[in-house]
């Protein structure tokens, strides 16, 4: 059975959002209903199976909705019409301390902009979902401490978030994340703010960590070469609507629209410049 | 080409209302009197000036780790008692304590709720714009018909006037918070209440502390209003220079008022800072050998 279920989510963002629902459950494109209403179109009909254990990837660009449909999970933002089932539970009819609950044990999230607690120290942070859903301080911490270690932050656990660097800053993300022990990890462009070689590493130590943990990884990124390096499958959105799915192999060698073969002969016309040059360069480098 | 306004039926329907709900006042009254301020005067003037100092001095210190301005600032209390006037600045540190505690125990829930919905916020403000351009002596005279002449109707004066700028920037505090900061917490399941305690008031820490610091002064400001209904302290010093023409006793009055807020606007101004970053200044400006530096985070006052 799929861990999440996305079942035909709406998302109108303004104030007539049920006019606008209709006029886009009447399949009226996104222009047309933001010029009849007002409203802008979130996310449009979009139906996804999220299977268990694996790195589940949403692409797109900005503006896509893939922080919107990410958010729908654990209640941060409510769908206009759908539903959304975790292990068969629907996320939209949930009331508040019903989402309280589905977010302490059943779904974590790690942000684009790490969202630390400046006030706290790495060690507080890291146990920070420990603590939220009441379980005693020392064992919050030691929790909190051993996964510090687990991400490579052993040492810093006094230090301030301000007092890290920003891929340190994001182990501590998913350091709270991950001590939380749900099934469930979002992962809101995770690695977009960090540098390159710091954003390889971090991909690096996700997948060995979803090697033993075999969570639920629902990863959104707006970058085609993270998302086929860590995706088992991708999902890519454009405009609020779903594209295409499938697994890397599949967005690479069957793209579904002329988006997604954009987005992929890009990648494509690169890896052939690389090849092109590779001869080239190597010479005057082996030369002396 | 006016139409006849009046206010007089106001102040009928007010006399009315204090003729048959006087007493509550009166219990509020006695509650604030004998509760806090009487026993607080009478400790403070009682307590030997030494004691006070000494006292002051370790407040100014905790808040600011530094050694400098915390003699500077026992050493501006100490003037105020070589004008003649230590009896009076207690009176006047009474008063004001019990005005702020009742500020900060109304201004700052008050804060939060507004910080929390947009129409209450919406109502509030207003009446707060009322409240700090309003002349004080207006709201001198219904406090007079609530309370008397005397220290109570004077507290309520100074709240009247206070208070604003602590609910203001409670509530600026609480906005200004990082949105994703409290979208993370609220993504591990905080509930309100744990938003409130562990990520909106710590992180708003620094504008609720510079809440107070304007509401310290303003309340300095009012003591001199404040005595003509009443209060007790340097007010009366300065009323008394103004009545006699008597300039050196009026500056005398006047300097020890402004001494006062220096001190009390250095420790509040200080105390916006959080443990962590006065730790910090401990190692930098303090100029201490270094083992001192160790022992001082424990140290309590």
């Amino acid at each position: 059975m799929n861990k999440v279920e996305v079942k035909r989510v709406y998302k109108v963002f303004g104030a007539r959002e049920k006019e606008a629902l209709k006029l886009a459950q009447g399949g009226m494109g996104k222009d047309e209903v933001l010029r009849r209403t007002g409203c802008t179109l979130g996310l449009q009909d979009v139906t996804l199976s999220i299977p268990a254990g694996q790195v589940f990837v949403i692409m797109g660009l900005s503006g896509s909705g893939k922080s919107t449909l990410v958010r729908h999970f654990n209640g941060l933002i409510q769908a206009s019409a759908g539903e959304i089932l975790i292990d068969g539970q629907d996320v939209t009819k949930l009331d508040a301390r019903g989402l309280q609950e589905l977010r302490r044990h059943k779904v974590s999230m790690v942000f684009q902009s790490f969202g630390l607690m400046p006030h706290k120290t790495t060690l507080e942070n890291a146990a920070f979902a420990l603590t939220t859903r009441g379980e005693k301080r020392e064992a919050a911490l030691e929790a909190g401490r051993a996964w510090l270690e687990r991400v490579g932050l052993k040492g810093y656990e006094q230090k301030y978030p301000d007092e890290l660097s920003g891929g340190m800053r994001q182990r501590v993300g998913l350091a709270r994340a991950l001590a939380a022990n749900t099934d469930v990890l979002l992962m809101d462009e995770a690695f977009s703010a960090l540098d390159p070689l710091i954003r390889s590493d971090m991909q690096d130590q996700l997948l060995q960590l979803q090697r033993d943990l075999h969570k639920t990884i629902i990863f959104i990124t707006h970058d085609l070469d993270e998302a086929l390096r860590i995706g088992g499958q991708i999902a890519i959105l454009y405009h609020g609507q779903l594209v295409q799915v499938g697994t890397p192999h599949q967005i690479l060698t069957q793209p579904a629209n002329d988006y997604v073969r954009r987005f992929v002969e890009k990648r494509a016309a690169n890896l052939e410049v690389a090849e092109a040059n590779k001869p080239s360069a190597q010479g005057p480098a082996g030369s002396p | 080409m006016f139409i006849n306004i009046s206010f007089a039926p106001l102040e009928a329907a007010f006399r009315e209302f204090v003729r048959n709900y006087g007493f509550i006042f009166d219990a509020i009254k006695i509650f604030l009197l004998q509760g806090f301020l009487v026993p607080l005067e009478n400790t403070l003037r009682a307590a030997p000036p030494w004691l006070i100092l000494l006292i002051v001095g370790l407040i100014a210190y905790h808040a600011t780790r530094r050694w400098l301005p915390t003699a500077a600032f026992v050493l501006c209390l100490y003037l105020v008692g070589c004008f003649g006037l230590w009896d009076k600045l207690m009176s006047t540190t009474a008063l004001m304590l019990v005005s702020t505690l009742l500020c900060i125990l109304i201004g700052i829930p008050i804060g939060i709720l507004i910080s929390r919905s947009n129409w209450l916020r919406a109502i509030t403000l207003p009446i707060l714009d009322v409240m700090q351009t309003m002349p004080s002596f207006v709201y001198l005279i219904p406090m007079i018909f609530l309370w008397g002449i005397g220290q109570v109707s004077a507290i309520f004066a100074i709240v009247v006037y206070a208070l604003p700028p602590l609910i203001r920037l409670t509530d600026l505090g609480i906005r200004q918070v990082d949105r994703e900061t409290v979208e993370a917490a609220t993504s591990f399941g905080t509930t309100p209440l744990q938003l409130l305690l562990n990520v909106q008031l710590p992180l708003a820490r620094p504008s609720i502390m510079a809440g107070i610091n304007q509401t310290v002064m303003m309340a300095l400001a009012m003591v001199v209003l404040a005595t003509l209904i009443g209060a007790r302290g340097l007010g009366e010093t300065v009323n008394q220079g103004i009545a006699n023409l008597e300039i050196a006793t009026g500056l005398q009055g006047g300097v020890a008022i402004v001494l006062l807020a220096i001190v009390i606007d250095r420790i509040t101004q200080a105390y916006g800072m959080d443990g962590r970053q006065r730790r910090q200044l401990l190692g930098k400006g303090g100029g201490f050998p270094n083992p001192f530096r160790r022992a001082a985070p424990a140290e309590k006052v």
